[in-house]
């Protein structure tokens, strides 16, 4: 930990064992969210996220493919995370790290175990040919919390996506050439939130400073009540009654998000 | 007789796709912007000058310009696999030759100035809205520069040089096929980069370097405009 971090930690565990943020917000409240969508004509689906000076974008592809031997009759989803240099001066080129690897597969589960994409719906030909539904998330900008952020643009860019025409004779995708069909999508909607411990305090969506310093964070994906998926990143530990405020203040937060994002989904 | 040419979109040869030029849309980055020629948006970070690592890679002579192009999957209609590629590598250093000559380099020894330019959205000359945006995000970090530098690409479809090429225009098919010429200059009129693709003779391309030129001033001035709105607005 640098001097400067160590400092800050200080000074930001005094503020918030008070209840207070250096920006002004409670612990409990998110910055604003921003969204927009349609933000890449390729993409079948896409969307940009800003939460506070945090931004992502997240685009939607698909493709033709056989489905997997286990599973000869759904679609496949892919998620991956680019956390690329452009964002921040602490990412780097090359092979994705664990920290890319671990926000795609997090919100991957999300996804799937909401059975948010009814991926039986997406089947062509049994055994044969399935859709493939990639979901590529990009960093723009990481001032804290990029989790949150990916989740929603990921469930906001397959909200407004399209299939796009496949002709079956030449078995080719005419990308460009969206069909008025949606992805097929259940009413159980993955939303994101990651509650962290700072100073023994808990908070939702820390900015960079607050995220350096955080002793643990909880991710879960969930939609009225229930809860679908959960990971706990970074070392630090949680008392069991601590984790029962986690999930109340989770199951609150989570509400606030769907009313800002309600209009998108 | 011959069918009398007029482009796919209806622009006339010397008109270019709408530009929109933003300064200051990172706020991690040192300099940041946006550059768009129609659907073609490309946006540019700029971090440091910085110490180089690896170390073995410093000239104690003086400071490196590394900028690295890449294009997001989801920019264009099939999905690029995510990671490097010969085209980018390339286009990476074709835009490292196109700014060098407008930098200071020996101001920085052991240091490298590292400029990411990611399309998010792709409708062909993304290399020319790449240049466009880093060149403006440099200015914006505040490096010393001597000129900035604009960029556009000209193409011949069958005999006919046109300014700012589409990819519609990229896969023109009729008489002798498209010719894509990418094009940079600085602001004081020297050209600094230059690639062809295609078939064309000295007469045609001396047009075509013309043309380039006087687009390019035109760019210069959306590029001036960007960044004194910028001023403006801090």
């Amino acid at each position: 930990m640098s001097e400067i971090i160590k400092i800050n930690k200080d000074r930001i565990e005094e503020y918030l064992s008070k209840g207070k943020r250096f920006d002004g917000r409670k612990l409990d409240d998110l910055r604003d969210i921003v969204v927009e969508t349609g933000i890449s004509k390729n993409a079948e689906g896409s969307a940009r996220v800003k939460i506070g000076k945090t931004e992502v974008l997240v685009g939607i592809k698909m493709d033709i493919a056989t489905p997997y031997p286990d599973s000869p009759d759904k679609g496949n989803l892919m998620v991956t995370a680019e956390l690329i240099p452009l964002s921040s001066s602490r990412f780097e080129n090359g092979p994705p790290r664990i920290n890319a690897i671990e926000l795609g597969r997090v919100i991957d589960r999300g996804i799937r175990e909401s059975k948010f994409i009814e991926t039986e719906k997406l089947c062509i030909e049994e055994g044969e040919k399935v859709w493939n539904v990639f979901i590529d998330i990009y960093s723009i900008n990481d001032d804290g919390n990029l989790l949150d952020a990916a989740g929603i643009g990921a469930i906001i860019a397959l909200k407004n996506a399209k299939i796009p025409k496949y002709d079956k004779e030449k078995e080719k995708v005419l990308y460009g050439n969206l069909s008025d069909e949606k992805i097929p999508l259940s009413n159980e909607i993955p939303i994101p939130l990651t509650i962290y411990k700072i100073g023994g305090q808990l908070i939702v969506d820390p900015n960079k400073d607050e995220e350096d310093i955080c002793e643990t964070r909880i991710t879960t994906s969930g939609f009225n009540g229930t809860i679908f998926s959960m990971q706990k990143g970074e070392g630090g530990s949680l008392k069991l009654e601590q984790m029962g405020e986690v999930l109340d203040l989770a199951k609150k937060v989570r509400e606030k998000i769907f009313l800002k994002i309600k209009d998108y989904l | 007789m011959e069918k009398e040419f007029s482009r796919p979109d209806g622009r006339s040869p010397t008109d270019m796709r709408k530009i929109k030029a933003k300064v200051g849309i990172i706020p991690n980055a040192d300099g940041s912007a946006l550059f768009s020629f129609g659907d073609t948006i490309a946006i540019a970070a700029v971090y440091g000058p910085r110490k180089m690592h690896p170390q073995h890679q410093q000239n104690p002579e003086k400071g490196t310009l590394r900028c690295d192009y890449k294009m997001i999957s989801f920019s264009v209609e099939d999905r690029i696999r995510p990671g490097p590629n010969r085209r980018s590598s390339e286009i990476s250093k074709v835009t490292d030759w196109a700014l060098e000559p407008v930098l200071l380099l020996d101001r920085y020894p052991n240091s490298v100035i590292d400029v990411y330019i990611n399309i998010i959205q792709a409708n062909a000359s993304t290399r020319c809205a790449g240049i466009n945006a880093a060149a403006l995000a440099l200015a914006h970090a505040g490096i010393p520069m001597k000129n900035l530098v604009s960029s556009v690409s000209i193409g011949k479809l069958d005999k006919n040089l046109v300014v700012d090429v589409s990819k519609e225009e990229e896969d023109w098919e009729e008489g002798e096929g498209a010719s894509d010429i990418p094009m940079s200059f600085t602001s004081n009129g020297e050209l600094t980069h230059i690639q062809l693709d295609g078939r064309i003779d000295n007469e045609k391309l001396q047009e075509g370097i013309k043309m380039a030129k006087e687009a390019c001033e035109k760019i210069y001035e959306v590029q001036k405009k960007a960044l004194k709105d910028f001023a403006k607005k801090e």
